[in-house]
């Protein structure tokens, strides 16, 4: 098999545009259900319907409320923005871009160089 | 959609805890980043920084395990597939670290703790589950497809696990139940998490292998053994 060099345009052009169509169009579909941690973490407490600890004993008695919770783009969603749907298909193209961008451009800095001429 | 996506957030271990597992953290990044170089060329350089957005997009999309819990993809494994252990783990890392800084999804004290978990150790158990699986099952389309599922499976299971371990480290509530009945709790909803993961993994690394098996780097290599076993990894269109 002849090994390729590149990645190719087509290739990344189109795993880019499958990321963005699921962070920004599919992830509205989501659950919204605690996940695996969350659950684990809130056994053996008694939560209200927000979501707040009211009694009980358990891992996330002594959570904090996150450093950045009033960020842009705090829990997925853009500050301001009061429609779900688009805010959440936003902050996931964003969160698409940034981490490209950041992953892509570190990984770009540190490669390893070809020689010149080939 | 609400944060806290399987990552950690502040305050659940202990400060000076969370502080040691983020010198760990760093020092392991590193590591890697050392060791990823070799590896990174023009080629496997954005591929890995496509894998990041592609782990970061599979993140958001929390899929019901149980009712009422859900999980979503951790990508440990898809990324060691795709483009070897070293590099995965600095994947997982920048996914990680930007949805602490960006999406407030994770605490910033626990950035370490979560690297720990789903970047490295995550990481690493599934490397082990490929290097071992891929040595022993055909090398074909079919084979690749259960090394992802077997590897992303228990990837997810080894991660929750490494997350009790930090809370018997350094836990801030001293728990009634006990640390046993968590340590089940977690290993069985993750295990349910890993059944998803493992199939979001295969059959991304399927179609990754099929329209250009020379990005999925645990197929590196694997040409010149493929003499007595059909090969269809090697039939899809290569440029």
């Amino acid at each position: 098999m002849k090994l390729t060099k590149r990645i190719g345009f087509w290739f990344l052009a189109g795993g880019l545009v499958v990321s963005l169509l699921l962070a920004g169009v599919v992830s509205s579909l989501a659950s919204s259900s605690p996940d695996g941690l969350e659950h684990a973490a809130q056994r053996g407490c008694a939560v209200d319907a927000d979501g707040e600890i009211v009694a009980g004993s358990c891992l996330a008695q002594q959570e904090r409320e996150h450093d950045l919770a009033g960020g842009w783009f705090a829990d997925y969603g853009v500050r301001g923005l009061d429609n779900d749907w688009l805010a959440t298909g936003l902050a996931g193209v964003v969160g698409v871009l940034v981490t490209f961008a950041v992953g892509g451009g570190l990984f770009w800095l540190v490669r390893r160089r070809r020689p010149a001429g080939e | 959609m609400d944060g806290l996506a399987l990552h950690i957030a502040d305050g659940v271990i202990e400060t000076p805890v969370a502080a040691g597992f983020a010198a760990l953290a760093v020092a392991v990044v590193v590591v890697c980043l050392a060791r990823g170089r070799r590896a990174l060329d023009d080629r496997l350089a954005p591929m890995a920084g496509l894998v990041a957005a592609f782990v970061f997009a599979a993140q958001m999309l929390n899929f019901p395990v149980l009712p009422g819990v859900s999980g979503h993809l951790v990508g440990g494994a898809l990324a060691a597939l795709l483009v070897g252990p070293w590099v995965a783990a600095l994947c997982v890392s920048v996914v990680l670290v930007v949805q602490a800084l960006v999406f407030a999804d994770g605490g910033l004290s626990a950035l370490g703790l979560n690297i720990t978990n789903m970047a490295l150790v995550g990481t690493a158990a599934a490397y082990l589950v490929i290097v071992v699986l891929l040595r022993v099952l055909p090398r074909t389309l079919a084979g690749l497809a259960v090394t992802a599922f077997a590897a992303s499976m228990i990837s997810v299971v080894v991660a929750a696990l490494a997350f009790v371990g930090e809370y018997w480290v350094g836990g801030g509530v001293e728990l009634r139940a006990g640390l046993g009945e968590v340590t089940g709790v977690m290993a069985g909803v993750h295990a349910l998490i890993g059944i998803g993961e493992g199939l979001i993994t295969a059959v991304t690394v399927v179609t990754v292998a099929r329209v250009r098996p020379d990005l999925v780097y645990a197929l590196r290599g694997a040409r010149p053994a493929s003499t007595t076993a059909p090969a269809p990894v090697t039939g899809g269109s290569v440029e």
